[in-house]
């Protein structure tokens, strides 16, 4: 594995100075860019690129096949979709011309601008994209590495975990109680937990109506709350039930051999468990030395330009984008800027200032669509949103039905937008 | 083609706001359009449920969006999003937008 140290770091920034006065494409040979992660902001950028300048080569990097996306798992829970419905194959990027990989990445070498690949065969570039998504922090939360969640899921990857938890969630008994633990900011997806509480809800009510659903909370606050309050209330009864940090939401340790979870007010016991640990950057990014203390990618917001290396960009859940959430719609949105940035700065350009958007639709129930909306402009307080907002409180059911069918549309798009 | 035509636009767009002063940044229709993908599809091709936006006449592209903007015209998300862009932008949206076929 290589890592970047201060000395190599400095002599890049200086290369990089320089390959901007001279560029690459000296010899007519096209740049080369290289994408590592297929999800929603590496399959993005890496079509996008490609078709805003079909001349680049383009290598996107992901060790899976198919690719199954946290948006709309919790409908699978809710039995709304099946996982057939909620994974994507890589062969409209190949057929957009993208080169696409099945690998992992080992390592990154910023001064040989080189990746070596569990292929064996290395892959070089002239402009990097790092999309790792977010890795689940085990150990963070005593009692919760990963062994345990083999028995309590966290299901914030989706794919097999989503299975395990709604299998769970099926052979428990009427009347056992579903425990959720929800983590501190910053994570991915925040109204992610809040719905899937209410997919859950909607499997319960019609098959198992004596059970509950009890959140711990680190948070004392959460994205969409008033709304998803108002539905819960309307759709559900009391059957969610939320604690936050300081009114014993806090979980300060798990335990999956007696299945319980520990607070300041004692243990408490779950039919079900399902465990969303603290996050970090994917670990590609944190090896390669794009992290902070933290564990989260610093970028620049005109271009999610890394602030460790000139070469290197880092979109999506990885990198701190002000005061977007870490979503899918925002990677999306990350993935652009990016691509635009590079094709301008391959040429010596710079890039414009953007304006990112972010859209997170919920589903309370299946007619019942909530959402949050906002456009991210740089000024000088950094990437904030310039407007936006939640939908409104107290709406008939109409328009709750009238997001709920946005909600499909959206997901319609941006994956065709992604895959092609 | 659109690889074709996006690149010379962009080129001349990221120039001309690399000249302005930084506060007074300029965001070329392109890179604003494109956020529009996620929820309206390719170059505003939508799949699914919400509604497409390639190929709308820039008169009927103006009047949505400036009545988004100014609360005239109600629906869900774009009351909230078209405040956050003015009404120069959203002129070029519109141009932008009708001569996607």
């Amino acid at each position: 594995m290589n890592r970047i140290t201060r000395r190599s770091f400095t002599a890049m920034a200086g290369a990089a100075g320089a390959a901007l006065a001279m560029p690459n494409l000296a010899f007519g040979a096209a740049a080369r860019v290289a994408v590592v992660g297929g999800g929603f902001g590496g399959a993005t950028a890496a079509r996008y690129l490609k078709r805003l300048d079909k001349q680049l080569d383009v290598t996107l990097i992901e060790p899976s096949r198919k690719f199954v996306t946290c948006p709309f798992s919790n409908l699978v829970l809710g039995g709304l979709r099946d996982m057939n419905s909620i994974t994507h194959g890589y062969e409209g990027l190949a057929k957009g011309g993208v080169r696409v990989v099945h690998a992992t990445v080992q390592g990154v070498d910023p001064t040989a601008k080189r990746l070596s690949l569990s292929t064996g065969t290395p892959v070089n570039y002239d402009k990097l994209i790092l999309s790792p998504g977010m890795d689940l922090n085990f150990g963070a939360l005593p009692g919760y590495d990963r062994a345990a969640a083999d028995r309590l899921p966290h299901a914030w990857k989706a794919g097999s975990q989503t299975l395990l938890l709604k299998r769970q969630i099926e052979a428990m008994p009427n009347g056992g109680t579903v425990i959720m633990v929800c983590p501190d900011n910053p994570y991915r997806c925040p109204p992610g937990p809040y719905e899937r509480a209410s997919m859950i809800a909607h499997y319960l009510k019609s098959k198992k109506p004596k059970s509950k659903i009890l959140m711990f909370d680190a948070k004392e606050s959460f994205s969409k709350q008033g709304l998803f309050q108002e539905g819960w209330k309307e759709v559900y009864g009391n059957m969610i039930e939320w604690l936050p940090g300081k009114a014993g939401g806090k979980v300060l340790s798990v335990d999956a051999k007696a299945m319980t979870v520990k607070t300041e007010f004692g243990d408490h016991k779950g039919a079900v468990i399902n465990v969303i640990p603290p996050q970090r950057a994917g670990e590609i990014a944190r090896a390669a030395g794009f992290a902070n203390d933290a564990g989260w990618c610093p970028v620049e917001f005109d271009s999610f330009q890394s602030k460790m290396n000139p070469d290197v960009h880092v979109i999506g859940d990885a990198s701190i984008a002000g005061q977007m959430p870490k979503s899918g719609f925002s990677a999306n949105s990350q993935a652009k800027v990016a691509a635009i940035a590079i094709i301008l700065g391959l040429s010596g350009k710079k890039p414009p200032s953007p304006a990112l958007a972010n859209t997170c639709y919920s589903l309370v129930a299946p007619k019942y669509g909530i959402s949050v909306a906002n456009v991210y402009r740089v000024t000088d307080k950094g990437l904030v949103s310039v407007e936006g907002g939640v939908s409104p409180a107290g709406a008939p059911a109409a328009v709750r039905g009238r997001e709920a069918t946005y909600a499909e549309g959206w997901y319609a798009s941006i994956t065709q937008d992604m895959f092609g | 083609m659109i690889a074709r035509t996006w690149m010379p636009a962009l080129m001349a767009l990221a120039g001309a706001a690399a000249a302005a002063m930084p506060s007074a940044a300029q965001t070329p229709p392109t890179s604003l359009a494109l956020s529009c993908a996620a929820c309206h599809g390719t170059d505003g091709k939508s799949p699914g449920s919400i509604p497409t936006l390639d190929g709308r006449s820039v008169k009927e592209m103006k009047e949505a969006l400036t009545g988004f903007k100014n609360g005239t015209r109600q629906s869900t998300v774009m009351n909230r999003m078209a405040k956050a862009y003015t009404d120069q932008e959203i002129a070029a949206l519109a141009e932008y937008f009708s001569k996607m076929k």
